[in-house]
């Protein structure tokens, strides 16, 4: 049996072992490989900067545990950024398993040395979530807190200070959308900044980014980041060294690995087919 | 009038909810900004008809002892017992039930947040092993496909663009990969974009006009 029949015949479990060795690897002993920031985060990264210092703003996280590697570290630096103009942020949140997750990630960001002022329902407020997608966002048109009375432990938002100048979305100078498919950019694009007019930015997973680039060309996206690479590129950027930067030297081994199983996937395919042929 | 008010119905509101858009006045406003939030109570009902429906079909599997009916068994003992937790914690907690100590939280935490990272993490796996097997170059058009794939997917991480920092900029993977994002994608996206909008406004307009009837259950 040659090589090729033996790879041909490959039982895919050595597959999930290569793989899995080498994305182990490089989180065991960084590689740390140098990260070039393309045009659409360098763009992300002029946006936030134009937020006036000390401005409240709007952050959708549209997430669930399943993009925690993409989107938590976009999230934590966002966050940072805006907690550094010294911005108040609102964040609802239009995914049923989000919540919980957003909820700690803010408050690890909160509890770094440098956030210690920051206080919830003053610097931050999650406002949870609520069933509806589309409607729920042409709601907060209409008031932000006609949309969410209770935040997502069921506290009043009226009476929150964070809340106390926020009416619509003309409260907000930028909506920040950090998301991970249905309900999320797309929508927050179509429903919000094509009617309100309101400057946005988004940071999305890999496989949805594509989706988002005649929205970033058009100028209705100012910036955007996509997936763990976005994230890495804005970390750095921003000086940062988050589990983005960390994890994209495993994503180079992966993506190196899966580009070399479709070559030799399809040098297999060849020689057999013009052995069979022959 | 079983078929010729549901119909008129929905003409009637159709025309409302576009108005809506073109026509600054309360009378137009009001009323459409109070379907719009009535839109939410209809999704809320939709959790519980969906809820109910996954009882029903796992219950039936586990009567009938189906293939894999253990699984089914599962799924709702996990799903009546987090929503029974949820509930005693909701009202302990006057709504926070995802409150720090709740035993939701620690269902949210300990399994339900590692069980969904867990399946997005196969991910990668399975891309591989279908990369190797499935991604076939058969034609022209595929060659091409998988060659912008290629370029892509390398140009994306850091791994490459570092073994080509001696290159002049326009050659390095990196800008391949921005230009084929940029260009030739970005068409192809907008053109995808633009016809199903069309689509939309289209199946939007059958059905206002009562020409579109699936909804109502009818084979027209």
């Amino acid at each position: 049996m040659t090589l090729l029949d033996r790879l041909a015949h490959i039982d895919r479990r050595w597959i999930f072992l290569a793989m899995g060795i080498l994305v182990l690897i490089p989180l065991l002993f960084p590689l740390a490989l140098p990260i070039f920031a393309g045009k659409p985060v360098r763009d992300f990264n002029a946006a936030m900067e134009t937020i006036p210092a000390g401005s409240t703003v709007l952050m959708p996280c549209d997430y669930d545990p399943g993009a925690i590697p993409e989107l938590v570290p976009m999230t934590k630096t966002a966050l940072r950024q805006l907690w550094d103009k010294n911005c108040k942020v609102v964040i609802p949140v239009l995914w049923p398993g989000g919540p919980g997750l957003v909820d700690r990630v803010v408050r690890e960001v909160a509890a770094e040395p440098r956030y210690a002022s920051k206080r919830y329902g003053v610097d931050w407020v999650n406002l949870g979530y609520k069933a509806g997608n589309e409607a729920v966002m042409v709601l907060m048109g209409q008031g932000v807190a006609n949309a969410f009375p209770t935040d997502f432990r069921g506290t009043p938002t009226r009476g929150m200070p964070i809340m106390a100048k926020v009416r619509d979305y003309s409260s907000f100078p930028m909506l920040v959308n950090i998301s991970a498919g249905y309900p999320g950019t797309k929508e927050w694009v179509q429903q919000v900044q094509a009617r309100f007019h309101i400057p946005m930015v988004a940071g999305v997973t890999a496989v949805s980014a594509p989706e988002f680039y005649p929205y970033l060309q058009s100028k209705q996206l100012l910036g955007l980041l996509g997936g763990m690479a976005g994230a890495a590129e804005y970390e750095k950027i921003r000086n940062e060294k988050g589990t983005a930067t960390s994890g994209m030297d495993a994503q180079s081994l992966a993506h190196l690995f899966v580009a070399l199983c479709i070559v030799l996937g399809n040098v297999v395919m060849r020689r057999r087919v013009g052995g069979s042929a022959s | 009038m079983k078929r010729e008010i549901p119909l008129l119905l929905t003409g009637a509101l159709g025309l409302l909810m576009i108005l809506s858009f073109f026509v600054p006045h309360q009378w137009i406003s009001v009323p459409a900004d109070f379907m719009q939030a009535s839109a939410i109570v209809l999704v809320a009902f939709g959790y519980v008809l969906g809820g109910a429906n996954v009882l029903r079909v796992n219950f039936s599997a586990i009567i009938k002892q189906k293939s894999g009916w253990p699984y089914n068994l599962v799924l709702v003992l996990g799903l009546i017992a987090t929503l029974a937790i949820g509930a005693v914690d909701g009202c302990a907690n006057r709504g926070g039930f995802l409150n720090e100590g709740t035993t939701s939280k620690w269902i949210y935490d300990q399994l339900y947040s590692p069980m969904a990272s867990t399946m997005f993490a196969l991910l990668a796996f399975y891309i591989a092993s279908a990369a190797f097997r499935a991604f076939r170059i058969r034609t022209f058009e595929a060659g091409l496909l998988a060659v912008a794939a290629l370029i892509v997917m390398l140009g994306r991480v850091p791994l490459t663009n570092a073994l080509t920092t001696w290159a002049p900029e326009w050659m390095r993977l990196q800008a391949w990969q921005e230009w084929i994002m940029d260009v030739p994608q970005n068409a192809a996206k907008r053109a995808i974009l633009i016809g199903a909008a069309l689509g939309v406004m289209a199946t939007g307009l059958r059905v206002i006009l009562g020409i579109e009837r699936t909804y109502l259950g009818a084979e027209e």
